[in-house]
């Protein structure tokens, strides 16, 4: 009798592995230090509230099974090389089914390499610049807009209020800020705005005097350019300090980011552009709406949402929504139903180009113009003023001159 | 030379870093040896200009960066074969290494210590600013470029086996110098460079000549590892942090000594393969090599080869 | 409507622009010189370069970001408490990585100072990653026409200058000061005469090192920093010693200046990305022709 019932919980053990979860690995680096760690915490939070919502929920259900969703994260301290041998370890140790992009255009491309020598998919929610994926690829995917496109509602704003005005481009010497600048160039041109300046500086640049000076000679009204965080502010500040007394300021990414609100009235009137603001209203197709993913994300990690942490929440979810309508993880299945997709969620539109030429870019999701404002409340904050169906304040324009 | 065991010492370590990873087909080990290969190349390189004729070169990256730049522009845009571009680098980068020499070499200890350095940032800012190259942005190679060498997944053990025949030609080439005359006038040189002068040895040339050779392999290195990261920037391509680690790597393994240097190239690959994903230490990893480094220089300046000495007097013999 | 061409950088039409760049350099480069005079210290008393300097100076910059947000003092109050506590850092960083390397070649004294720094950066980074760290101050500045001086840049030139005269006089005219310009100019008569050489190659650390972070103070007033900051600015001090001679801490001072003026003239008529470049070429190039730097006294005396 006892050796039976010894048999049958013996026989229990070896049935307990059947009942087990399938797992799906997701592989990524994250700037957990480094020049870039600031902007990469929203990513990586955005995704990890992904993660946790889907496996509460019983996980990714496609073919009839249920995916508990792991996540193997590595800290690629803002380097490039260092991208490249974690993301060939995520594949070839841990077992990555499918991968997410680090922060930044320059790591997004170094990563990309890889995944597409090794042949798997990456979600790029991380780096916005076009060229890696110019290169022909198969498996790379841009679920935000792209760096081609955002500037071009400020430039296209700029020229409503002020069609003769002049622009200083003062930008950081990344493959990034390059390519937004550029395409803004271009598209300032053809609104009939005048360029006066159009100069990079070394992205570790920290005495931002003499290029304020030379803005302020180039008699220049708009300024447009910056870089990541800590360039952006620091830029933002020395114009206060020494009176540059632009008409018009837009920076990337550093005042789409609420520390910018620590720079006090040297944030007043500047404006960025964003794939994404609290205030914006797109009615999903699945997924939560903003509201809930606002409350979700405050609940746990005490702190508002950016644009980062929503375009993280977005690699996920589109992921999920491609596994779920492929019916399965088999890496052809899904990037056919990525290629198919057309979907709006709280983050936006999303669709991707197909062409070889192009493949991955993204086709459908746009940018808004956010501009730091005096509150109701009398504290900063920002309110989305541009395009008119997003907008939730006006345009201040001009900005008022400094005061100190 | 074939007659002394410690050329067919190497030629074993060849050997073995040819055939274990491809047995099994191995790609993870195969990644972590390829950097190791990556690491002994410029140890040994610099070891030439550190180990023996006693010159700090804080720079050295710089060879391998402008070797990568050579090789991946001129597979990128004039689509060379990537032999020939290979080797455009290394004759390209030992050539200019030769009229730089010329100049800098005049410098002594410290001062062309901090002249590589101001070389070495003076050629990555020139690169940022250099449109034909990228500038900041780099360049990014086509995935098509792997197509004459089989497609990616070949490519990478191409790359691999021609990472690892740089690696033993460095070692060759070091063991080589060390028993030639050319060696002897370069060890006289690190001991007292004007004592050396005045014995006759031709000190300028000499100096020029170990620095551009010292410039050689890790061009053709630097080529074949972005060639593979299909991806090149100046921030990467021009990092001060790797010549560091090469300086460590010297130190460590007994400057001046072949096997020292090989051995402890790889064993800081291993260690800082631990450490790259180790949550708790990879912040600490330029701690751990900062205090290694100065154990090494306060306690043991003739690092592990030396200890292996003092305790083993039969190896020096047969270890270079 | 034809397209109106881009202008790239245009040569600013006003003098005024010019002279204000310049003015900003020269203050800017009185900071640097400030930032480079420990290390010249250093160098000509013992012939060691502290590849330490670049992590002192960043000590010196989260020392005053530290006080001020715990102690909520103002920033210029924490020079004093900076420069006494530098100096005894400096004392130690001797007794570990510098004591036991005298005499030696060096390359030695060169790796160990290096190795340290590769410690304390790796602990800073460690500690406090590489954010950005900001010491606000919002002083009155001065303007003329469109450009404006901010008040603390002219504040921290003017300190700095009054920090190197202090050493000067130090120098030359105390017992003490004098008792290191012997130990530079010949280490072995200086002994013989019986001034004791140990103790004053340790306090000539200790100033240096206190040099070193009451520059970081200053600098922290300008602009906003990183754990990795220092490596920047260490290289603006070799330059600086360059110019102005190794062993010579006026010399750093006018050194420090040559910078300031360089870059506030190349930045109205060259494209900011270069100036980099230009400071670098002109580096080695310097170091080429003057192996000793351009103001160099005779080598080791102060």
């Amino acid at each position: 009798m006892k050796r039976i019932c010894l048999l049958a919980a013996a026989a229990t053990l070896f049935a307990a592995p059947a009942l087990a979860q399938d797992t799906i690995t997701i592989g990524m680096t994250a700037s957990q230090t480094g020049p870039l760690n600031v902007d990469s915490l929203g990513l990586q939070r955005g995704a990890e509230m992904w993660r946790d919502e889907v496996n509460a929920a019983g996980g990714i259900k496609a073919g009839g099974k249920s995916y508990q969703v792991k996540f193997v994260v590595y800290d690629d301290q803002s380097v490039g090389g260092r991208v490249q041998q974690l993301y060939t370890r995520l594949i070839n140790e841990d077992g990555a089914q499918f991968l997410f992009s680090p922060y930044s255009s320059g790591l997004t491309a170094a990563a990309a390499v890889i995944s597409e020598q090794y042949g798997k998919i990456m979600i790029d929610g991380g780096g916005a610049e076009a060229k890696p994926f110019e290169l022909g690829n198969k498996y790379l995917f841009m679920v935000i807009t792209q760096a081609n496109y955002y500037l071009s509602g400020a430039v296209e704003a700029l020229a409503q209020k002020a069609p003769h005005a002049k622009i200083a481009m003062i930008y950081s010497d990344d493959p990034f800020s390059k390519a937004v600048l550029a395409a803004a160039k271009d598209q300032a041109i053809k609104a009939g705005l005048e360029v006066v300046m159009d100069e990079s500086y070394a992205p570790s640049t920290t005495d931002f005097g003499p290029i304020v000076n030379k803005v302020i000679s180039s008699n220049a009204d708009a300024v447009l350019g910056g870089g990541h965080y800590s360039d952006g502010a620091t830029l933002a500040r020395q114009m206060y300090d020494q009176k540059a007394n632009m008409k018009w300021v837009s920076l990337l990414v550093a005042p789409a980011d609420d520390k910018f609100a620590d720079l006090g009235p040297a944030a007043l009137g500047v404006t960025a552009p964003s794939q994404w603001e609290t205030q914006v209203s797109y009615k999903p197709q699945f997924g939560p709406t903003a509201q809930q993913f606002i409350k979700a994300y405050q609940d746990k990690y005490n702190a508002k949402p950016d644009y980062h942490a929503a375009a993280g929440y977005s690699q996920g979810a589109i992921l999920q929504h491609a596994i779920e309508q492929a019916g399965s993880v088999d890496l052809e299945q899904v990037t056919a139903a990525l290629n198919a997709i057309d979907v709006t969620t709280f983050f936006g539109r999303v669709k991707f180009a197909t062409d070889p030429g192009h493949h991955g870019l993204q086709d459908a999701h746009e940018m808004v113009l956010a501009q730091w404002q005096q509150m109701t409340d009398g504290k900063l904050g920002r309110q989305v003023v541009w395009p008119d169906a997003a907008k939730s304040a006006d345009l201040i324009y001009p900005i008022p001159p400094a005061t100190h | 030379m074939l007659r002394r065991p410690f050329f067919w010492i190497i030629a074993l370590v060849i050997v073995v870093f040819v055939t274990v990873p491809t047995i099994g087909n191995n790609v993870s080990l195969r990644e972590g040896l390829a950097l190791a290969a990556v690491y002994i190349v410029l140890a040994s390189n610099l070891n030439l200009m550190l180990g023996y004729a006693g010159y700090v070169n804080f720079g050295s990256i710089v060879f391998f960066g402008l070797g990568g730049y050579i090789c991946v522009w001129l597979v990128n845009s004039y689509s060379w074969p990537l032999g020939f571009s290979l080797l455009a680098a290394g004759v390209g980068v030992s050539g200019l290494a030769l009229v730089f020499g010329f100049g800098i070499l005049r410098l002594r200890g410290p001062f062309f210590a901090l002249a590589t350095i101001g070389v070495n940032e003076a050629v990555q800012a020139f690169v940022e600013n250099f449109k034909p190259w990228g500038g900041s942005s780099g360049i990014y190679i086509s995935p098509q470029v792997f197509q004459p060498l089989g497609g990616a997944g070949r490519a990478l053990w191409v790359i691999y086996f021609l990472l690892v025949a740089a690696m033993g030609a460095s070692l060759y080439l070091s063991y080589a110098i060390k028993t030639s005359k050319f060696g002897l006038g370069l060890l006289a040189i690190g001991q007292n460079e004007d004592a050396a002068a005045i014995l006759g040895v031709p000190t300028p040339r000499y100096k020029a000549l170990v620095y551009s050779a010292s410039a050689f392999l890790p061009a053709i290195t630097g080529g074949l590892y972005f060639f593979k990261s299909a991806f090149i920037q100046p921030s990467d391509a021009f990092d001060l942090s790797l010549s560091t680690e090469a300086i460590v790597i010297c130190m460590l393994g007994g400057q001046g000594t072949v096997t020292g240097v090989a051995l402890g190239a790889y064993l800081y690959e291993e260690l800082r393969g631990y450490l790259l994903t180790s949550p708790l230490f990879s912040n600490f990893q330029l701690v751990i090599a900062g205090v290694l480094l100065l154990v090494i220089v306060l306690f043991f300046p003739s690092g592990l080869m030396g200890w292996v000495y003092s305790r083993f007097p039969g190896t020096q013999r047969v270890l270079e | 409507m034809p397209p109106v061409p881009a202008a790239a950088s245009q040569p600013p039409t006003n003098m005024l622009g010019i002279l204000a760049s310049i003015i900003d350099g020269v203050l800017v480069g009185l900071v640097y010189g400030l930032a480079a005079m420990g290390l010249t210290l250093i160098w000509g008393v013992m012939d060691v370069i502290n590849l330490t300097h670049g992590a002192m100076i960043v000590a010196g910059m989260f020392a005053l970001y530290l006080l001020v947000s715990a102690l909520g003092i103002n920033p210029y109050v924490a020079l004093p408490p900076v420069l006494i506590g530098g100096f005894f850092v400096g004392l130690a960083l001797y007794w570990i990585a510098i004591h036991r390397m005298i005499g030696r070649p060096p390359l030695m004294s060169l790796l160990s100072t290096f190795a340290v720094n590769l410690v304390l950066i790796g602990i800073g980074t460690g500690i406090w990653g590489t954010a950005l760290f900001n010491v606000a101050v919002s002083l009155p500045g001065v303007s003329f026409g469109r450009y404006t001086f901010p008040g603390a840049h002219i504040l921290a030139a003017v300190l700095a200058a009054v920090i190197a005269a202090a050493l000067y006089l130090f120098l030359q005219k105390t017992r003490i000061g004098k008792a290191l310009r012997a130990v530079a100019n010949n280490r072995e008569a200086a002994e013989l005469v019986g001034i004791p050489t140990t103790r004053l190659l340790a306090i000539a650390v200790g100033c240096g090192v206190a040099l070193a972070g009451v520059s970081g103070v200053l600098i922290g007033t300008l602009f906003p920093f990183t754990v990795l900051s220092g490596d920047g600015y260490q290289l603006k001090g070799f330059i600086v010693t360059v110019l102005g001679g190794f062993g010579n801490p006026v010399g750093a001072l006018l050194g420090g200046v040559a910078l300031g003026l360089l870059e506030g003239i190349v930045t109205p008529f060259v494209p900011v990305s270069w100036t980099l470049v230009i400071e670098f070429v002109l580096f080695v190039l310097v170091l080429i022709a003057f192996p000793g730097g351009i103001f160099s006294t005779r080598r080791g005396a102060l």
